[in-house]
């Protein structure tokens, strides 16, 4: 394996994490005024992601980075024609961010409740506008022979990729709603779980559509596997929140959205941005690679660098390991 | 308009990250205090100076995540350019120091009472020196853009050869003392000006070992002294830096002078009176002191420093006089480049730098002056000295950021003269070809709006906690019965801290 495929695959790893650890932390902030009756269960449901949400955050960052080294051509293409949507995903982000922070260090109503609405709105626009670009990484830029976008800035806005962005917020919410059971107890616990079964046949259909597109227009035989593997773990997922088994759950939601990762790129190898103008003009991860060096360079430092951060992020999940009830949640402290 | 927003969100961003950096290494430091004395004096610091870092922790993550989409969707070209090298030190950002710097963040934030005290020690200087490694990739990527090394030219793109040449760069190596030392005046007076308040506030009676005066005053003297170092770090840095200038980009140095001719020994220009923008030395009025200048640049009182005009001519034989025939350059193709960057920004810009810079250290001078022995100043003045104190370093380093990048103006990429040829890249080349005006114009106006209305709140909140002092962030303040630091035995101690 050439290095440049292998930098397609690392990339491909750092966004399935962005999504994978990302994905629950927008579930539980959209799910913020759905599964809160008041203000402590807000609270707890906040404080579940309280410590990790920004490290969550930083494989998007580092998503964003990998790409930028390891094929110039497609970081500067894919961010340049989806300029709209990333626009907006970057202002849902800072509102977000800055909410977490801000929202507790004022003690009125008023004050939390613009914070919330900020989180929430926050927490649901970046997931449909990831999906809409990865969707229409996927499936074709119009790109000329500059790597250039031609056409409107909304030219990216179809059907398919409307699909594509309901897919990654569908599967965030059930991802969310499994995160929430996981993670804290009491009512709200079971509220979580009751909410992740019965929204995961809607929420997770979009997703299902997404890749059955794929794979008939892009796909090859070997792609199925996964394709089939996503559709079980999500059947799974459901089977095991029945049950009460909530790691488990929240688990194979984790390989549904592996599993999916693994049908998109697939399908997109060798492209990284197919052209939907003139198949010439297609970014590959050859065509829009660095040089050998370089991803050499990218790759020792991947290889001492991404293990370690595996390692003291699971750390940070092994120290804040413990369930989170309303009567866990302190008072409020603030000038 | 790409420009614009550019430098926007730069400035923007660059004052929340010195704050950042510089308080965090100091509150680390304060914890270390703490865990080893075990003073509550110290714990107080700790919480007090550490909220006020969270507050602004948040916007500059969050800013700074703009920072590096914005290549991409802004300027596409550039990114296509520079890619093999420039993406390197971004990427290994993220993945060496801003992972850690974001995941021991809220190790520390919800750490408390549940790890160990050392283990979240360790926390505390885990992301405040990731935050200085962090600095470091972004400067060596900056420097590479003012002055090109460990390339090759191949297929009309620069080709990274050695990124060990990248992240030693003489450019960087000056840059990111300059940019620390910055950091820590920042620090340095945000903590002058608050402590100087709280002192005039509530202890011109107080008595001399009241505990909450004993935090002031320690915070203050610590300010102080933290500003002092700084700005001795930030001149010898600047001399090196301008000494480099001088060599790499003969026009930026000229263009901070708005040195009209060459002039051997030239003379350093302390004011100007009169429009510096036509650099002709007929209309302009200059205070000068002789030869400063030719010191300055190769530490030698006689020798020659070449001026805007001279170098015009150099630039037009080295590099061409006319932009390249490209359609995509538009309006600008074919057209006659000017190599003069706006010269009274980059004038008054350096002048404004040292100037702020220097008011800064006098501030935190005049600090200790005033607190000696125990004293607190009565005089109505001396909250009004606190906040003009905090302000000044902020500026410093906004002028010196676009001094630095409207110097380099029409560049993007600046030639080395003593690199490969060929690397080099105009600004105007480099924008996203494939965006549209009103594209960029919604994004402009949607960011300079959501940061004008952050700015505002964050300045409110800084302002809310400054002011409510030790009690606003650790209850126990001044009451007696519980002792400072409760070792985190209670029965169900699931979250000490909560959002």
């Amino acid at each position: 394996m050439d290095l440049a495929t292998f930098w397609f695959i690392v990339i491909a790893l750092f966004w399935l994490g962005y999504l994978f650890l990302e994905g629950f932390d927008f579930g539980v902030g959209m799910l913020l005024p759905v599964l809160a009756r008041d203000e402590t269960e807000r609270r707890v449901m906040i404080n579940t992601i309280g410590p990790v949400w920004d490290g969550n955050e930083v494989w998007l960052i580092v998503a964003a980075g990998a790409m930028f080294a390891a094929f110039p051509g497609w970081y500067a293409s894919l961010f340049s024609t989806a300029y709209l949507p990333l626009l907006l995903l970057l202002l849902a982000l800072i509102g977000r961010g800055v909410a977490f922070e801000y929202r507790g260090k004022v003690n009125t109503a008023r004050w939390r409740s613009v914070w919330d609405r900020v989180i929430m709105i926050g927490s649901w626009v970046p997931p449909l506008m990831v999906g809409l670009v990865l969707s229409a990484n996927v499936l074709g830029l119009p790109l000329n022979e500059f790597g250039d976008r031609v056409g409107s800035p909304l030219v990216i806005l179809r059907w398919e990729t409307l699909v594509g962005a309901l897919a990654v917020v569908g599967f965030s919410l059930v991802h969310g709603a499994a995160f929430i059971a996981l993670k804290t107890d009491g009512e709200i616990r079971h509220r979580a779980r009751r909410l992740a079964v019965r929204l995961a046949p809607v929420a997770l259909a979009p997703l299902v559509v997404l890749l059955l597109l794929v794979q008939l227009r892009e796909g090859s035989a070997w792609s199925w596997v996964p394709l089939v593997l996503a559709l079980l773990a999500a059947v799974g997922a459901v089977g095991f929140l029945l049950r009460g088994r909530e790691g488990w759950g929240f688990a194979s939601f984790g390989v549904v959205v592996a599993a999916s990762m693994v049908t998109l790129f697939g399908a997109l190898y060798p492209n990284v941005i197919p052209s939907t103008l003139d198949t010439v003009y297609s970014l590959t991860v050859h065509n829009a690679s660095s040089s050998p060096y370089t991803l050499t360079v990218m790759s020792w430092m991947a290889a001492f660098g991404a293990p370690a951060v595996l390692i003291y992020q699971a750390w940070t999940y092994w120290v804040f390991r413990k369930r989170i009830a309303t009567h866990h949640i302190p008072p409020v402290h603030a000038p | 308009m790409a420009r614009w927003q550019f430098g926007i969100t730069t400035v923007y961003h660059f004052l929340m990250v010195p704050l950042t950096i510089g308080l965090s290494i100091l509150v680390a430091g304060m914890q270390t205090a703490w865990v080893r004395t075990g003073n509550p004096r110290y714990l107080a610091m700790t919480k007090f100076w550490g909220k006020l870092m969270l507050v602004n922790f948040a916007m500059g993550v969050v800013t700074g995540i703009v920072q590096e989409f914005q290549f991409g969707m802004a300027w596409s070209a550039y990114s296509r350019f520079v890619g093999d090298v420039f993406g390197a030190p971004l990427a290994m950002e993220a993945l060496v120091a801003f992972f850690v710097e974001s995941t021991f963040l809220g190790l520390w934030i919800f750490g408390w009472d549940r790890l160990p005290k050392r283990v979240h020690l360790a926390c505390a200087w885990a992301f405040s020196l990731a935050t200085i490694a962090s600095a470091y990739f972004i400067l060596a990527a900056n420097s590479w853009m003012q002055h090109p090394v460990g390339i090759e030219f191949v297929d009309g793109r620069p080709r990274l050869t050695s990124i060990w040449a990248v992240l030693t760069n003489n450019t960087v190596l000056a840059a990111f003392p300059h940019t620390v030392a910055g950091s820590f005046a920042v620090a340095g007076a945000f903590l002058v000006g608050i402590a100087a308040w709280h002192l005039w506030k509530k202890h011109r009676d107080s008595a001399e070992d009241d505990p909450d005066r004993r935090v002031w005053r320690a915070s203050l003297k610590l300010g102080s002294w933290v500003g002092i170092v700084a700005f001795a770090g930030l001149a010898i840095s600047g001399d090196l830096q301008g000494k480099l200038m001088f060599e790499q980009q003969p026009m930026k140095m000229a263009a901070a002078e708005a040195l009209c001719h060459t002039e051997e020994p030239a003379s350093f220009s302390v004011f100007a009176v009169g429009d510096v923008s036509r650099a002709d030395c007929e209309s302009v009025k200059s205070i000068t002191v002789p030869a400063l200048l030719s010191f300055l640049a190769k530490n030698d009182f006689s020798s020659e420093v070449k001026g805007v005009e001279d170098l015009v001519q150099e630039y037009r034989a080295k590099y061409g006089a006319n932009y390249p025939d490209d359609p995509r350059l538009g309006e600008l193709a074919g057209k006659p480049i000017d190599y003069v960057p706006a010269l009274p920004v980059t004038y008054w810009g350096f002048r404004l730098m040292i100037g702020f810079g220097a008011i800064s250290a006098g501030m935190a001078v005049l600090a200790l002056w005033f607190t000696r022995k125990n004293r607190v100043p009565p005089g109505r003045w001396f909250p009004l000295f606190g906040i003009l104190s905090i302000v000044t370093p902020f500026l410093g380093n906004s002028f010196g950021w676009i001094f630095t990048e409207m110097g380099r103006q029409p560049f993007v990429v600046v030639p080395n003269p003593t690199g490969v040829d060929g690397v080099w890249m105009y600004t105007a080349q480099a924008v996203s070809a494939g965006v549209s005006v009103g594209e960029m114009l919604t994004s402009l106006v949607a960011l300079t709006l959501v940061y004008g209305v952050l700015a505002g709140v964050e300045v409110f909140l800084l302002r809310r906690y400054a002011r409510a002092g030790i009690p606003g962030v650790l209850p126990s303040w001044n009451k007696p019965p519980e002792p400072a630091g409760a070792d985190g035995k209670k029965p169900e101690d699931v979250l000490a801290f909560a959002y």
